[in-house]
């Protein structure tokens, strides 16, 4: 079933929330609203749920149009980021329960309600905790339970909410690849919050970036981190440098350092600013290429598998980061205080808003 | 065999520092002996001398000429009408209030609107308000003389001297205790689990009876209780509206004070302790359904 969002607008007294957003949301699609915190990913979440009513702008499932239809008619499956399972219940009870409040023409038998919800239990990995307690399970357990309850009405479209953002990080990566397995098992249209980018670039089919409740780009995960439309996208996914870069004639100019910048091509002599992520800056011990910049190494941190270093080049006053692998960093023989040469490999340069025109 | 015994030795020896220092090693935030002694007896003299010697006034005032006589006092057609009609009052208020405080609480804690904090003062105003006062508002308001009293007389309604009157001004006495338990119970409790039950298709009153009900429940049974104790026992508000006519509008503690200002002691004593009785089984109530919360609260935390 496919959403459709229509020029929706939503304000809470003087602050817009979600600011004229229109989107698809395509049938059997996985998809993450990726944003900061404020930037208004939850509200519309709850606008597609029933559980906000927009200003302005419709909602439609499938082409139906379901903005007036209330929460409890609409057929969403919705998990909350604590869980919100119901406390004096068992787990049975829980996921039992929008079966058992459907009015008794429409409700299953308490046979055919059994068999479902262990079958839903089997399918979350939790079947034997059908006698306990919400407290008595983890977190993630709790969460899964959120989700077996939720797909227990067979909504036509399943929304979370910062499903992992209560676990702690062992727990989410896993958790959130057993959702990804799961979806694709059950293709039902989901649409999950998050504000951590690497979530929403592990799971999702899509991502749609949204900030100050505008949607900043829409794309698969892998068109968004290696294409980002604009400076907020580049700096939301992931850590960047910045360069004071030159551009002319499609080339981009850091330096000494020339990189190709194809969709300016006819620019002349234009200041803008490059986007270099961390690890595609080059570094070296030599002086080995002529057009490298020479730095010194401020900070060492090992990260696991990765080397981070801060270095200070000598034109700039803003720190760069560079990451490359401890093998390479070992075999460099680097170390904090001594001198690099770093090179960008690849830029992405962003000129000021109101010169983009004038090419 | 030496190396074993030098092992002991080690042993022992890191016992007894270990206990020295659990001599000396003081907690933060406790006492030294003699404040913590005197600080006790000081609470449990006042104790005794305040709750418990009153107490065992009552009840051997009460019961100081034998139960036969506790028993007459009781049985005294008077005293059975005051009974039976702080009951009836009891039967009448705690239902409405409950039905208000639920309402009340269930408005502010979960939805937003312009003038909350001001129907959260006028909830508590009851409590700031003395009873005698609350008592001439209502005889203002339907008196004979009053502002509603010649629309009442001319329908031939009668609200003050009369049982409604007393509903009236016990209910206004006791209205702030059961919304007051739960409002902020219920502001804790958020409104997830209500979004929940309405994403999974229940309509609004499946979702107040499965899904909030149960997650208030001892709140409210607490609220309950104290606006049950609070019922029976207001006097002054009622002592104004009722016109204390003897086996008709005297609850409980009017009748007592009827029969104490007559000299009759004992009397009022036996129905004194009666009305206690009463208190005391709503306390006992009280206390297990405390120990039942915090024993839920320990296993919801658990």
């Amino acid at each position: 079933m496919s959403i459709e969002i229509d020029h929706v607008n939503k304000h809470f007294r003087d602050f817009v929330a979600v600011d004229n957003v229109s989107l698809t949301f395509r049938d059997g699609e996985l998809t993450a609203l990726l944003g900061p915190s404020g930037s208004g990913k939850t509200t519309l979440l709850r606008i597609i749920a029933g559980l906000e009513q927009p200003d302005t702008g419709r909602i439609r499932f499938h082409g139906e149009d379901t903005t007036d239809l209330h929460v409890s008619e609409r057929g969403v499956g919705f998990v909350f980021q604590h869980y919100a399972l119901f406390k004096h219940m068992t787990v049975f009870q829980n996921v039992a329960y929008g079966l058992t409040v459907r009015p008794r023409k429409t409700r299953p038998s308490k046979a055919e309600i059994k068999q479902k919800v262990m079958r839903l239990l089997e399918l979350v990995q939790l079947d034997w905790t059908a006698h306990r307690y919400p407290h008595q399970l983890s977190g993630g357990q709790r969460q899964r339970i959120a989700l077996a309850r939720a797909l227990a009405v067979e909504p036509k479209v399943l929304l979370l909410d910062e499903p992992f953002g209560a676990l702690d990080a062992k727990v989410r990566a896993e958790l959130r690849r057993w959702l990804r397995r799961l979806h694709d098992d059950i293709h039902v249209t989901s649409v999950f919050v998050t504000h951590d980018q690497e979530e929403a670039l592990e799971v999702s089919d899509r991502v749609v970036v949204m900030n100050k409740g505008r949607v900043e780009q829409d794309g698969s995960p892998e068109d968004v981190y290696d294409h980002p439309a604009n400076p907020f996208v580049y700096q939301f996914l992931g850590n960047v440098n910045l360069f004071h870069a030159r551009v002319h004639d499609g080339i981009a100019r850091i330096g000494d350092v020339q990189l190709p910048a194809p969709e300016f091509q006819g620019y002349k002599n234009e200041q803008g600013q490059a986007y270099v992520r961390p690890h595609e800056i080059e570094v070296f011990a030599g002086r080995e290429h002529s057009d490298a910049l020479h730095a010194k190494i401020e900070l060492v941190s090992v990260v696991g598998p990765t080397v981070r270093l801060e270095l200070r080049t000598d034109n700039s006053d803003e720190l760069v980061h560079a990451e490359l692998t401890k093998h390479r960093f070992r075999a460099l023989g680097l170390a904090q205080g001594s001198d690099a040469w770093i090179r960008p490999l690849y830029s992405r340069v962003f000129l000021p808003d109101e010169r983009v025109a004038n090419g | 065999m030496d190396k074993g015994a030098y092992d002991v030795a080690t042993s022992s020896t890191v016992i007894d520092t270990n206990d020295t220092i659990a001599k000396r090693w003081r907690r933060a935030t406790e006492e030294p002996a003699w404040i913590r002694v005197t600080l006790i007896t000081i609470s449990l003299i006042f104790v005794a001398l305040f709750l418990l010697l009153p107490l065992s006034v009552v009840l051997y005032g009460a019961f100081e000429q034998g139960i036969s006589v506790w028993y007459d006092a009781i049985r005294d057609p008077d005293a059975m009408s005051a009974i039976r009609l702080t009951l009836l009052i009891v039967a009448i208020v705690v239902p409405l209030n409950t039905l208000f405080g639920v309402a009340a609480a269930w408005a502010i804690a979960k939805f937003e609107f312009r003038g909350k904090p001001i129907l959260i003062s006028l909830i508590d105003m009851p409590f700031a308000i003395s009873p005698v006062v609350v008592g001439l508002i209502f005889v203002i308001l339907f008196g004979s003389q009053g502002w509603l009293g010649p629309w009442l007389s001319a329908h031939d309604l009668r609200i003050i001297f009369a049982v409604p009157g007393i509903v009236i001004v016990i209910a206004f006495g006791t209205l702030p205790f059961i919304a007051r338990e739960l409002i902020p119970l219920m502001q804790q409790q958020g409104k997830e689990e209500e979004e929940a039950s309405l994403t999974l298709g229940a309509n609004g009153w499946q979702t107040f009876w499965h899904v909030t009900l149960p997650n208030i429940k001892w709140g409210l049974i607490y609220g309950v209780i104290l606006c049950n104790a609070r019922a029976m026992g207001e006097f002054g508000a009622v002592a104004v509206v009722s016109g204390r006519i003897r086996g008709e509008t005297n609850t409980m503690p009017l009748h007592i004070e009827v029969l104490y200002n007559e000299y009759m002691f004992t009397a009022a004593f036996a129905v004194s302790s009666l009305l206690t009785g009463l208190a005391l089984v709503t306390i006992a109530i009280k206390s297990v359904v405390e120990w039942q919360e915090e024993r839920q609260q320990r296993l919801a935390a658990a």
